[in-house]
C-alpha cells in the first residue's frame, strides 16, 4: 500500500524539511503520495509532482488553510489517511503539532523524530536529548511517523509529472482556534535548519547589541545564526534561533559555537554537524569535548579578528 | 474554572544518562529523578491563573507506578490543590496517557488542560496534541504566553518561523514551552502543607483504558561518539585547519 507524505510549504515552495522527508520516504519502497494543503497550494503541489519517487499529489485548497490549524487539517486528512500504511511528515513544529492529533484519531502510536529507517517497521529515534538512540517497532496497522529532517539528504527534483487529484477540505465541527497573528523574525540569511554553515551564540555575548559581532561573521560566511537557550531567554535573539533538545536540530557542514558552554540540551541539537568549532574563554567548557577545533579566548577579541581574516564566500 | 495539569517523573535534566550494558534501556539505578521541567512550568502557569482569580481548582495527575506520587507531592507543594495518581505497572506511552487523561477529563470536567510540550526522557512531544484530538478540543501547543479572557484564551506559540498567536474558546488543551514562565521553588512550609492535600489513587483498569504500549523498544544504544578535543592556538591556525584540513570554508 502507498505512503502518504504530508507536505509542509510556505504557500509557494516546499520546505527543505519536506524534501528531507521525501528522501526518508524512499526507504519504505512504497508508492509515495504527497498531500499539499493550503490557500494557494498549486505551486507547491506542482513542485511535489516533479520528484521521481512521487506517484500522486493530493491537492487540498481552501481559504481557511491560509494559516492551517491542526484541528482542520486533522479532520481533512482523517478519511484520506485510512487508505495508507505509512503517513510521514517532517518533525518540525508543523509536523509536531499535527501528527500526534491525527495519529490519536486513527488510534495508532506516533513514532516521532525518526533519524533512521531500518526496515518498514523498525525505526531509530533519539531519546534523552540524544544521549541514547532507541530502536523501536510498532504493530499498529498504520505507521504514523515524523522524520528529523537533518538526518536525511534533501531529495533532488526530477522531471517527472505525477498526476494531481483534488481532495475536499473538511472543517472541524468542533470549536476552533482563530488565527490572530504571526510574528516572523525576518532575515535575509539562510534558513537555520538547512544552512550549510551555522554560527551560534550563547550567554557569553552579554547583550543583544553584542550579537552584531556574530552577525558580521555570519554575513562573511553566508551562514545562518543560531543560539543557545540562555541567549534566547535573555532576549538577545528571537525564539526560533534556539538550537537544542527543545529547539531546532541542525546538522550543517560547519557549526561555530561562540560563548556557549555546551550543555547536553544544546548538544542535542547540533552534535551531528560535520565540523564543530568552539570559541570559549573557559578551557574547561564541555563544548570543547565534542568540538573538532577549539579555540580558548575572549570572543570579543577573537570574533572581529576571525571575521576580518575570512575571505568573503557569499 | 478547574484546571487539569499532567506531570511525569523523569531523570533530572542535569544527569548525563548512561545506557545499560545489555542495551535494554537507560541505567536508572541511583539516578536523581525530578519533575519533568516542562510540567513544572505547566503547574506554575496553573498556579498563576489561580492567584489571579482565573482558576478555581488545580488538579494534578500522574500515571505510572507508585514513584509518581513523589512528583505529585512536588506539584502539590508548588500550589496544585489535589492530586490523582493513576496506577499502572505498564510502560506509559503518549496514546495510552492521552486516553487515560481523557477518561479523567470526563469525570472532572476541567475547562483548561495544561501539559508540558515534551518529557525530557522519551522526547516524544505528543500527549497534549493526542488528548486534544481525542477530546476534539482546540489545541495551543508550545506556548510561551497565555491570557484568559472569560470563556476564551489567547496563546502565543513558539513555532519554527517565529511566534504565532491564536485565540481559542474554552475548553482547550495547551502545552508549555520553556519561556512561558519561570517556576517558583517549593518552600518548606508548602512542602509540609502538601502532605495534607488529597492524593487519590485510581487503578488504570477502573478507568477502562487500554494502556498497552504500542511501541516496542528493541534496543537502546549510545550514539556514536564524536572525536573532539583538538585545540588550536589562534585564529590563523583555526582558519588554516578549516580551509585545508576540514575544507569547509
Ligand atoms: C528542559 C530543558 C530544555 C533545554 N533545552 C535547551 C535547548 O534546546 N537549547 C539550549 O541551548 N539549551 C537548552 N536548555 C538550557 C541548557 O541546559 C543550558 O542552560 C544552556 O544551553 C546554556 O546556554 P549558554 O551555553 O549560552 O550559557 P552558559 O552555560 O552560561 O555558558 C556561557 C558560556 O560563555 C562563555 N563565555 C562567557 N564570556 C565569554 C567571552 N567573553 N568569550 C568567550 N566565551 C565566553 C562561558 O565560559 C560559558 O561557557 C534546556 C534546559 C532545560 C532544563
Amino acid at each position: 500500500m502507498p505512503l502518504l507524505l504530508i507536505a509542509e510549504h510556505d504557500q509557494s515552495n516546499l520546505t527543505a524539511s519536506t524534501l528531507a522527508t521525501l528522501t526518508a520516504a524512499k526507504a519504505f519502497s512504497a508508492p509515495v503520495h504527497v498531500v499539499v494543503m493550503g490557500s494557494s497550494p498549486e505551486k507547491a503541489a506542482e513542485e511535489a509532482a516533479f520528484f521521481k519517487s512521487v506517484e500522486k499529489v493530493w491537492m487540498i485548497k481552501d481559504p481557511r488553510l491560509a494559516h492551517p490549524l491542526a484541528e482542520d487539517m486533522t479532520e481533512t486528512l482523517l478519511d484520506l489517511a485510512k487508505g495508507y500504511d505509512f503517513i510521514l511528515a517532517p518533525s518540525t513544529t508543523f509536523g509536531k503539532n499535527l501528527l500526534p492529533r491525527l495519529a490519536a484519531l486513527l488510534d495508532v502510536a506516533l513514532i516521532s523524530d525518526v533519524i533512521q529507517i531500518q526496515d518498514k517497521n523498525t525505526f531509530v529515534r533519539p531519546i534523552y536529548a540524544g544521549n541514547a538512540l532507541a530502536t523501536v517497532t510498532s504493530n499498529d496497522p498504520i505507521k504514523v511517523i515524523t522524520i528529523r529532517p537533518t538526518a536525511f539528504e534533501k531529495a533532488q527534483k526530477g522531471n517527472s509529472s505525477a498526476p494531481f487529484e483534488a481532495c475536499p477540505f473538511k472543517e472541524s465541527s468542533s470549536p476552533l482556534p482563530i488565527f490572530v497573528r504571526m510574528e516572523t523574525s525576518s532575515s535575509e540569511r539562510p534558513e537555520l535548519t538547512s544552512a550549510s554553515i551555522v554560527v551560534s551564540g550563547g550567554r557569553g555575548f552579554q547583550s543583544k547589541e553584542n550579537f552584531a559581532l556574530l552577525e558580521a561573521l555570519a554575513d562573511k560566511l553566508g551562514a545562518a545564526i543560531g543560539a543557545s537557550r540562555a541567549a534566547v531567554d535573555a532576549g538577545f535573539v528571537p525564539n526560533d534561533y534556539q538550537v537544542g533538545q527543545t529547539g531546532k536540530a541542525v546538522a550543517p557542514t560547519l557549526y561555530i559555537a561562540v560563548g556557549i558552554s555546551g550543555a547536553i540540551q544544546h548538544l542535542a541539537g547540533m552534535k551531528d554537524s560535520k565540523i564543530i568549532v568552539a570559541i570559549n574563554k573557559d578551557p574547561e567548557a564541555p563544548i570543547f569535548q565534542i568540538a573538532d577545533y577549539g579555540l580558548v579566548g575572549d570572543l570579543f577579541k577573537i570574533l572581529p579578528e576571525l571575521t576580518a581574516k575570512i575571505k568573503k564566500t557569499a | 474554572m478547574k484546571v487539569l495539569v499532567a506531570v511525569k517523573r523523569v531523570v533530572d535534566y542535569n544527569v548525563k544518562v548512561r545506557v545499560r550494558a545489555d542495551e535494554t534501556g537507560i541505567d536508572l539505578s541511583g539516578v536523581k529523578m525530578s519533575l519533568n521541567p516542562f510540567d513544572e512550568i505547566a503547574v506554575e502557569e496553573a498556579v498563576r491563573l489561580k492567584e489571579k482569580g482565573l482558576a478555581s481548582e488545580i488538579i494534578v495527575v500522574s500515571i505510572g507506578d507508585a514513584s509518581c506520587q513523589e512528583s505529585l507531592r512536588t506539584a502539590l507543594a508548588l500550589g496544585a490543590d489535589r492530586a490523582i495518581h493513576v496506577e499502572t505497572s505498564l510502560e506509559t506511552q503518549p496514546l495510552g496517557v492521552a486516553k487515560t487523561l481523557k477518561a479523567l477529563v470526563e469525570k472532572e470536567s476541567p475547562r483548561l488542560i495544561i501539559l508540558g510540550k515534551q518529557a525530557i526522557d522519551d522526547d516524544f512531544n505528543q500527549t497534549g496534541q493526542m488528548l486534544a484530538g481525542l477530546l476534539r478540543w482546540p489545541q495551543g501547543t508550545f506556548i510561551s504566553h497565555l491570557i484568559r479572557n472569560g470563556e476564551e484564551i489567547e496563546v502565543t506559540r513558539e513555532v519554527d518561523g517565529g511566534l504565532e498567536t491564536l485565540k481559542m474558546p474554552l475548553p482547550a488543551v495547551v502545552t508549555t514551552d520553556l519561556r512561558l514562565n519561570e517556576p517558583r521553588y517549593a518552600t518548606l512550609p508548602n512542602i509540609m502543607k502538601a502532605k495534607q492535600k488529597s492524593l487519590e489513587v485510581i487503578s488504570a483498569e477502573t478507568l477502562g483504558v487500554d494502556l498497552t504500549p504500542r511501541l516496542k523498544t528493541l534496543k537502546v544504544v549510545e550514539p556514536p561518539p564524536r572525536k573532539g578535543g583538538l585545540m588550536v592556538a589562534n585564529v590563523d591556525e583555526l582558519l588554516d585547519k578549516l580551509q585545508h584540513e576540514a575544507k569547509v570554508i
